[in-house]
Formats: structure tokens, sequence, C-alpha cells
């Protein structure tokens, strides 16, 4: 399948039960994708059975359900692998999400690493997850946080980039997509220079993973981490994949059990990988609803995806230079993301009466509030497509949005 | 239009909004704060001069923020004019309970037009902004006060 028929619209739209309510008096129209995404019957239906039929804790029991449970926890840790195309399954950890990725990350890799003078290089576009981790590890090791610049387009100089990395660059942490604009990265490029000063990268991928095919090895990025309620299965779930070299030299995150081969009171063992950094009961309907939810945007293909989000996205975009919105974030190479403003009305008054018409968006700083600085506005709305939404859905944004223009008129 | 939306929106609300009152900097000002709501980035600066005798005497304020924030500054600056101290905190606490939905008996004038943030849970915080300033503003001078810092 490589673009959707009408008919396939409303098969998908079908299979995502939450599609079909109502929100105050009108139809849902959901375009809060980026923020978390709604999930298809198939992983409703995942954590239902799992708790019907094989609810136990994993690794513990020597009984079926137990077996069972860790089976299908492994079987998912075994899709993530397949999916990010990591050479091995032990290179997959599973954690909370992005955010704890990227802490794991500062303080088992980072901070026993980074001394004064040494470097972690961002950039100007990230999320606060992929700037607060590195700015505590840098308080507690004295290194330095520097930041890449961006145009105006929003867009990462890359110019300004290579002027930053130096023998000093210890760490390059960078968004694959960023969140608050829809800026696609061209971090394969990054991630080659990167290395070239002998620098370790880190991926956020959060906003990569619901819109592209991703190839660890191809990319060559040393950690990539991406939350599974972004990509239509549960929260409170994250992959976190690291090169194994570099997992197997890394401390533990968190001491308890499931992560020790032998506990006395003067030395403990540590388990092997993956299960050194997966301290505690794990959370195992989650693994097996993101099993489910790769399954899911794998069959239907993400060159369907990208082909319908992007053009959502260029729909929505011609109808913001009609209605003469203030797009904020014009890069060449962008996710479904259309962050914007409206003449001078706050964005929180925008939202509320989009709401008001079954419209959900994001208004606020989306966790970015660098880039908000740059583009000197307090906060944007911010509408985010899946595969799921549709012209029809936009056509209702952009009329409630002539609504909003008349109530501040 | 949605009747929720008219009552919130309601033109008193907007004309302040439009036109905000006693915009500025106070200049023989004796109490000062900062609101500042980190969900949302609105900020409000709230200068005013308390006399000897606890009377408000000026209330002016500067900020950027959505059209309740605004306009809750705004209708505070012109409502507190000639009020103690002690009337201010006491409107506050009444202008509290409008908003979380238990109007009481007491006249809170204008600022009346606000009921209709109840329906807005989300929205509380931006009409209680400039209120929560002003308790810093008389409580602690010059301080910075947070939204999220437990106030709602």
């Amino acid at each position: 399948m490589k673009t959707f028929t009408e008919d396939d619209i409303v098969r998908i739209r079908g299979e995502f039960p939450i599609l079909s309510t109502q929100s105050k008096g009108h139809p849902l129209v959901y375009l809060d994708n980026a923020n978390t995404s709604q999930k298809p019957q198939c992983v409703i239906n995942a954590l239902k059975d799992y708790y019907e039929r094989y609810n136990a804790n994993i690794y513990r029991g020597l009984y079926e359900l137990s077996e069972l449970a860790t089976a299908a926890y492994e079987e998912a840790r075994h899709r993530a692998a397949q999916f990010l195309n990591a050479k091995e399954d032990c290179e997959i950890i599973f954690v909370k999400g992005t955010t704890e990725a990227i802490n794991l990350i500062a303080q088992s890799y980072a901070r026993p690493l980074l001394k004064p003078g040494d470097e972690v290089l961002i950039t100007a576009l990230e999320h606060h997850s992929n700037i607060v981790p590195w700015q505590i590890v840098c308080q507690q090791t004295g290194a330095t946080l520097r930041v890449a610049p961006i145009n105006l387009q929003g867009e990462v100089i890359q110019d300004a980039y290579e002027k930053c990395l130096s023998e000093k660059t210890k760490i390059v942490a960078m968004g694959h997509i960023s969140n608050a604009l829809g800026t696609i990265n061209p971090i394969a490029a990054m991630i080659t220079k990167a290395h070239a000063v002998g620098a370790v990268t880190v991926i956020d991928g959060a906003q990569a993973a619901p819109h592209t095919a991703l190839d660890v090895q191809a990319l060559n990025c040393d950690f990539y981490a991406f939350s599974s309620h972004k990509i239509y299965g549960p929260t409170g779930l994250g992959v976190l994949y690291g090169k194994k070299a570099l997992l197997d030299a890394m401390p533990p995150y968190q001491g308890g059990g499931e992560m020790i081969k032998s506990v006395t009171f003067e030395k403990t063992i540590y388990q092997d990988l993956p299960l050194k950094f997966e301290a505690g009961t794990q959370h195992i309907e989650g693994a097996i609803g993101l099993k489910v939810a790769l399954d899911y945007v794998t069959q239907i293909g993400f060159e369907a995806i990208h082909q319908h989000e992007h053009e959502l996205l260029v729909y929505a975009t011609q109808l913001a230079h009609e209605h003469k919105l203030r797009i904020i974030g014009e890069a060449k190479e962008k996710a479904s993301i259309l962050s914007f403003t409206l003449d001078n009305i706050h964005a929180h008054d925008v939202g509320t009466i989009l709401n008001h018409y079954g419209v959900a968006v994001r208004a606020g700083h989306h966790c970015a509030m660098p880039v908000m600085e740059f583009f000197q506005v307090p906060a944007t709305l911010r509408a985010s497509f899946a595969f799921y939404n549709t012209k029809a859905e936009i056509d209702i944004l952009f009329n409630a949005l002539s609504k909003v223009r008349e109530i501040f008129k | 239009m949605n009747d929720d939306l008219i009552e919130l929106y309601q033109e008193v609300i907007m004309e302040h909004n439009r036109h905000p009152r006693n915009y500025g900097v106070l200049a023989d000002a004796n109490r000062e704060a900062s609101g500042f709501n980190p969900l949302c980035g609105d900020k409000i600066h709230l200068k005013l001069h308390v006399a000897a005798d606890n009377t408000i005497t000026a209330v002016m304020f500067e900020g950027n923020g959505c059209a309740i924030s605004i306009a809750s500054a705004s209708l505070l600056t012109e409502i507190l004019h000639g009020k103690t101290v002690t009337e201010a905190y006491s409107l506050f606490e009444q202008f509290h309970e409008l908003l979380t939905g238990h109007p009481t008996e007491a006249p809170l004038g204008k600022l009346a037009v606000f009921a209709g943030v109840n329906a807005f849970p989300a929205r509380v915080k931006c009409a209680t902004l400039a209120w929560h300033t002003l308790k810093a503003a008389l409580l602690n001078n010059n301080v910075i006060v947070s939204t999220e810092t437990g106030h709602e």
C-alpha cells in the first residue's frame, strides 16, 4: 500500500475507537498527536488479553503464566530491536519513556565520563527533556553545555553546528524531529560529523518513531530513544537503544530486583544486558502493547503513512497561509506538525475556543521554552497530524479558527 | 456560539483585554511583585502604592498573557483603588470562590464577569494570576510567584 484510498482511511479510523467519540457535542477532531497518539483496538485488546489470560511477573515464576508473560515481554524486546534494526535484542532497554532514557544515558554514561573542560552539545530545537538532564550532568561534572543555533526557519545551522564540534565535545544530543516545530534534522550527516571529533551521539526519537522507518545501524547513532505512547502504544513505556559495547561498559542506572546476579551485603554482581538496566518489576503490559503497536504501524507501512501525513501538512500549511496565520517553523524538511499563532490572540484563548468545537490541539510552549524565546512568542498553537487524520478535520480546525477571530474581532 | 464561551468571553473581559486600564509602570510604588504561569508563559508585573493607613492608593501593571489574565489584571487595578489591604485579601478570597464555583453573597462588582471561568477549570489560573501577584506584593514585597507552586 503506497497511498491511502478513502476506504483505507475509513477502515483505519474505525480501528481507533476514540476517533468516533464526541467532544463538547462535536465529533472529536484530535490534532494533538505529537503530544500523545490514540490507540488502535488491537493495542487495547492486547492489554486486556494480558490481564485476562496471562498476568504474572516476568522471569520469576516457575509456572505457565509467568513463562507466557516472560515470553511476550521478550518478544516485545525482539520486536523493538527489529523495528530499530538493532544488531541484538540486548541493545534494547525498556524504560519509562524517552525522558527516562535520556536521564539514564546522562547519569550512567555521561556522568562517569565527563570532566571539567569537556563539552556536551545540544541544539536550540531541543525539548526540555533533552536539555535538563544534560544541564544536571554538566553541573555534576563541571562539563560545559553548548547549544548549536537555529535559523529563522527553525533549522539547525549546519555550519554553526560544525563549528561547535571539537575534540572537547564528548556527547552530541539532539532530537531527530523537533516537537515544537516539526523540523526534521539531517541527523545522519550530523552523527557522522559528531563521530569525526570522537563524540558519542544521543538521538531523541520521540517525534520521529511514529513517522519514519528507522535504522540505527545505518544511522550509526550510539543511542536512540523513543516513547511507546507517541507511536500508538501504551503510556509509561519507552525504548532505549544503545550500542552493546557502550551499554556493557556503563554502570546500572537504578539498583533493585531483577538487575542482579547475586547479592550479599558485601558485594552485588549485576545482570548482563539488558536486565542490568531494568531494576524492579517492569511495565510488562506496556511492552506487550508496544509490540502490537509496532506490528500495526509496520503493517500499514511508513511509506503510506508518510505520504498521507505529508499531504495533510501541505494542505494545512496552505490553509494557514490563506488564513494569514503566522507559521512558526518553516523548515524545508518537516514532519506533520504545524505550529502557529493567530493575530495577537493568546494561544490559550484559541485553544479554549477550539476545544468548544471538539478540536484538540496543543496550546503552550511545548516543553521547548528556548524555542519560543527564539521566535519571541510566549506560546504557540500546534496541530500535529497522524495517519488517521483527514483533510475534513483540518477544515473543521480552520472553521473553528475563524470563530476565534469572530469572538476576538 | 456555545453558551459557555459567551459566558467566558464577556464583552467586559474582551474590552479590558483590548484596552487594559492602568497599564504601565507606577512611579512612586512601594510594593511590587511578578507573577508567572509557566504552563502558558503568562507574565504579570504589578506595582502598587500602599499608604500609611493601609489604603491602596494606586496600582499599575505590565505584562502579557491571555485575554482572561490581562482582563483580570486590568479589573484588579480598577477595583483595588481606595481599598484597604484587608479588603483586598478578602476580595481575592471571594473572587477565588466565584471562580471555583462557590459564589458568595459578597458584592464583587465588575469581578462578577469572571463567573464563566468556573466552566473552564484550566483557565482559573489565568484569572487568578494577577491576584496571586498582588498577594505576593502585599505579603512579601518584590518576589516572583508562580502559579505552579501549589496555590490552586
